[in-house]
């Protein structure tokens, strides 16, 4: 329920303190519990492990006591609890590797990334005051963004793992510029847009009862559109094409609130995406191992067959309802079982009822972010934070849905729970700035005036059009008392 | 922008209600079928992984899973490979299985209906489910004479109680070691595969039951004194031997083993006829029964039967349309008359048990992990191929055959055996094949053989029934008999 201020709001501190027991309680017995079950005993370094995790996730949440203590109680808690899981997870195949005499380790690094991506995340909460800065760069976060986009496709510099060019190489560690551009393009999308929505929403045609916008408007979609296709057919990847593409719709939806634009993004994408796999034969080929994975010429085939979804499929099905339990599935017989298919390894070992808990956590994170995005009061963090939580959650939608066959496979990770630097890096840095625009979202009015605090506008308010209904002007405040 | 921020809300649950019915169609609708893929590695390592239950010969395990420290968890072992490997046959991570292990997979592996209780049982105490023991009729003397006697010949031995139909004793020579191919070092487990395909007289091939077959010479001629006698033939009225037979139609001659003359008057009784085996007088009585006769008792005996004991046993069969001077050869068990030496093993225990054919059978009782009888094999009649009068003449016949016949070899004193030989022509640049069934003791059957010495063994050109196969059914004989 959203109530209109004057409301006494409490800043939700000691709430996500005690949620952060839970999810370190999960993410720390899940560890413990991959040693019990693989060797018999208690990890090791469980007690540096775990001192380990409880402070950065301590440190960030006094950080938000210092820095931004009206921010989304269940964001931290809840990334804190997929991001332990994951490493649980990430150890499991460790074990599994080493007792195959594979490259192992990842656990390792993995942690590193996270102590890094929390630190990151306390360094963008400390350092950025007011999530409006970011809109004095909209157009610098353009050209970051095509270059990362095209990054990959540097010779020398790209590398192709798996049929996919969506990574770089840096001094021997792969990255995935894609993770970065994601949060860079929200920027500028959130910025143009919030500059060019009334040009935008401004009605055209009336074609079977559905308002088309103004054909000169078509410009920036298409272009968006073509970037994408471009992403597909030269990086091989549906995944980062429908990524960029869906953030785009996705925030012009937003700014116009026509349907129009989201029809006109889902026919041009399926267009484009059945005409690249017509012509490109690796395009067809992923699409082919979709649709008949279970063909033998897929599942044998040595690039781009299906061997790899439908080995996912087995370790799914493997674990049925109630899962193996930690340590006692094979999860290490998928390949990539630790980076792109880490949802079937979980969904192995902990089941469909794990899974499903795993799903409903990302849920409860996309909708907190969405709710800070109503809550907000300019337009640009409106755009900006419903663009990332629906990224967040489209991503995965991505992700889970290649991995569980709804849609084609994609190169793309899990976010928090895949191994991988690059994805874990930007995912934190997005929960830093969805804990700083909901400080500043459910922040209480009579505190907006402080000096320091997001009172002072340097921005003017975009809004100056005829308001919906529930405008932005109405302050909205979450309600964060049981209801 | 709120109301489309609630919508794109709305958007986002509707996608994870696809992830989430995504996961359980996998999970929990496809599971089954994509865990039955024998694609699925994951199959064989859960199988491979549990305790399977052992084979057990006379309260002795020969074939046991003990647990092991790799990949898998648990190493099939084999306590006599080679003596019992065409019983057991072979459990092997590469070469999945033969024999019993294949027959009785689902019980040894505890997943059978049968097994459901003590499952359920398993799962209230949280006991470690294990596989249910197989119980075998192999008599362990009976089968070590059988394996003894044999020697390093080419061939197989048979031994029935023909009270029930339970075998005793089932060799097949050359033999292997089942144990090479129960490893888990795959690489290892290739070679040993690859070595016995190609070793000499093809050690796999269960010769007793399920190799190629053989042509059963002149122990088919009990099928043909079954069908005069049960066509009302006395057994001491004469009837025509002569030195020479020209089969109907031709201007083929045959005459008998080594041109020997059966009688000096040209005539001779049934019974006699059978005692030192009479090609010629068993030719023209075949052709005089019509080989609708011939066929309809053999069937009676089981020929054209499919039999599972559980292994599949090879379908002995008896010429379709047979033209009249080829029903004259199929009489003595030549042209295209074919038997396994079951088969051949079944006539005797079907005469020797008064007429009653009992289904033979390998499996005596299946036990739970708590050694509760989950089944037991009750003793099946399969027919009556002859009367019981047929079958006390046969009997007596047949006591003469070892009395005084071509089978002295097979005499054991104290007891009163009966036999019948046979010598059966492949082709003429080969040894034949010496053949040798009994049973005894005649007035009290314990024990039905049957021998096959391939292209007579050690004597080779020399070799008759009586002399290479006799001795060998008399070890068997004499192994049941000493208990």
């Amino acid at each position: 329920m959203a109530t209109v201020a004057p409301h006494r709001v409490r800043p939700g501190r000691s709430v996500e303190l005690g949620l952060l027991a839970l999810a370190l309680a999960l993410g720390v017995s899940a560890y413990a519990l991959v040693g019990l079950a693989e060797t018999g005993t208690l990890p090791a370094d469980i007690f540096g492990y775990g001192a380990g995790l409880v402070g950065l996730s301590v440190g960030l949440h006094l950080v938000l006591r210092w820095r931004a203590p009206y921010a989304d109680p269940v964001i931290l808690p809840t990334v804190v609890a997929l991001n332990g899981l994951g490493l649980a997870m990430i150890y499991r195949i460790d074990l599994a590797y080493e007792a195959r005499e594979r490259a192992a380790g990842f656990a390792e690094r993995q942690l590193g990334w996270t102590a890094l991506g929390m630190v990151l995340a306390a360094v963008v909460l400390v350092l950025l005051r007011d999530h409006r800065t970011l809109r004095r760069y909209t157009y610098t976060a353009m050209v970051v963004g095509l270059a990362l986009i095209v990054l990959p496709l540097v010779p020398g510099l790209g590398t192709e793992i798996n049929g996919a060019r969506i990574w770089i190489r840096v001094a021997g560690n792969s990255f995935q510029p894609a993770e970065i551009g994601k949060i860079v393009l929200a920027v500028f999308f959130a910025g143009y847009l919030v500059t060019n929505r009334d040009t935008l929403a401004l009605a055209g045609p009336k074609v079977l009862g559905l308002q088309l916008p103004r054909p000169r408007d078509l410009g920036p979609i298409l272009l968006a559109w073509a970037a994408s296709l471009a992403v597909l057919v030269l990086e091989r990847d549906l995944g980062t094409s429908l990524l960029f593409f869906g953030l785009f719709v996705g925030m012009l939806y937003l700014a116009t609130e026509r349907i129009s634009w989201v029809a006109i993004g889902l026919a041009l994408f399926v267009g484009g995406a059945l005409l690249a796999s017509r012509v490109f034969t690796h395009v067809g080929d992923r699409f082919d191992a979709w649709l008949h994975p279970f063909d033998d010429a897929n599942f044998n085939a040595e690039f781009g067959g299906s061997g790899q979804l439908v080995r996912g499929l087995y370790g799914l099905a493997n674990g049925g309802l109630f899962g193996t339990g930690w340590g006692q599935g094979r999860p290490d017989l998928v390949p990539w079982a630790e980076s792109d298919f880490i949802v079937a390894s979980l969904g192995e070992e902990l089941g469909l009822t794990g899974l499903l808990a795993i799903l409903v956590l990302y849920l409860v994170l996309a909708q907190r972010g969405l709710r800070t995005a109503i809550g907000v009061r300019d337009g640009f963090g409106k755009l900006f934070a419903g663009g990332m939580a629906f990224v967040v959650a489209f991503q995965c939608f991505v992700v889970v849905g290649g991995v569980t066959r709804l849609i084609p496979l994609t190169g793309l990770t899990m976010p928090f729970l895949a191994y991988g630097g690059s994805s874990l890096l930007a995912n934190w840095v997005i929960v830093a700035l969805l804990l700083r625009i909901s400080d500043s979202a459910r922040r209480p009015a009579s505190e907006l005036a402080a000096p320091g605090g997001p009172g002072d506008d340097d921005v003017p308010d975009a809004v100056t059009g005829p308001a919906p209904a529930g405008s932005d002007q109405a302050t909205e405040l979450i309600d964060v008392r049981p209801s | 922008m709120n109301t489309p921020l609630r919508r794109l809300a709305t958007v986002v649950v509707v996608m994870f209600l696809a992830l989430m019915g995504g996961a359980t169609w996998v999970q929990f609708f496809q599971a089954g079928e994509l865990n039955a893929d024998q694609r699925n590695v994951r199959t064989l390592y859960r199988e491979f992984g549990s305790d399977r239950g052992p084979i057990v010969v006379a309260g002795e395990s020969i074939a046991s899973s003990a647990p092991v420290d790799d990949a898998f968890g648990y190493q099939r072992s084999y306590a006599q490979g080679p003596l019992y490997a065409h019983v057991t046959g072979f459990y092997s991570v590469v070469y999945r299985r033969s024999g019993i292990e294949a027959a009785m997979n689902t019980e040894l592996n505890g997943s059978a209906d049968s097994l459901f209780y003590s499952r359920l049982q398993d799962l209230v105490t949280g006991r470690e489910p294990q596989g249910a023991a197989v119980e075998l009729t192999i008599d362990p003397a009976a089968q070590q004479a059988a394996w003894d006697a044999l020697g390093d010949q080419r061939g197989a031995v048979v031994a029935l109680d023909p009270r029930t139909g339970a075998i005793l004793a089932l060799v097949s020579k050359p033999s292997f070691d089942p144990n090479v191919l129960a490893g888990h070092d795959t690489a290892a487990v290739v070679a040993a595969w690859e070595d016995l395909q190609a070793a000499e007289g093809d050690p796999m091939a269960n010769r007793a039951i399920a190799g190629t077959t053989y042509p059963p010479g002149s122990t088919f001629k009990l099928v043909t004194a079954a069908a005069a006698l049960e066509g009302g033939l006395a057994p001491d009225a004469p009837i025509p031997a002569p030195d020479t037979y020209t089969l109907p139609t031709t201007s083929t001659s045959l005459g008998n083993f080594g041109g020997s003359s059966c009688s000096p008057t040209g005539e001779t009784t049934l019974a006699d006829a059978l005692r030192i085996s009479c090609n010629t007088a068993f030719a023209q009585l075949g052709v005089e029964l019509g080989d609708r006769l011939l066929r309809e008792q053999a069937e009676a005996f089981g020929f054209g039967t499919p039999l599972d004991v559980p292994m599949k046993v090879t379908e002995s069969s008896f010429p379709a349309d047979p033209s009249a001077p080829d029903t004259a050869l199929s009489a003595i068990g030549q042209y295209e008359v074919r038997v396994t030496p079951l088969q051949v093993a079944m006539i005797s225990a079907a005469i020797a048990n008064d007429g009653v054919l009992m289904e033979p059978h390998l499996v005596r009782a299946v036990r739970s992990g708590d050694l509760e009888v989950v089944t037991e094999t009750d003793p099946t009649e399969l027919g009556r191929p002859v009367s019981t009068q047929t079958a006390a003449t046969l009997r007596d016949m047949m006591v003469g055959v070892v009395e005084s016949g071509t089978g002295q070899r097979a005499q054991i004193s104290g007891v009163q055996v009966a036999g019948k030989s046979g010598t059966a022509e492949t082709t003429d640049d080969v040894a034949p094949h010496a053949w040798f069934t009994a049973f005894a003791p005649a007035d009290d059957p314990q024990v039905a053989v049957a021998v096959i010495v391939e292209n007579g063994g050690d004597l080779g050109s020399e070799a008759t029934g009586g002399a290479v196969a006799a001795p060998i059914a008399r070890a068997v004989i004499e192994a049941v008999l000493a208990e």
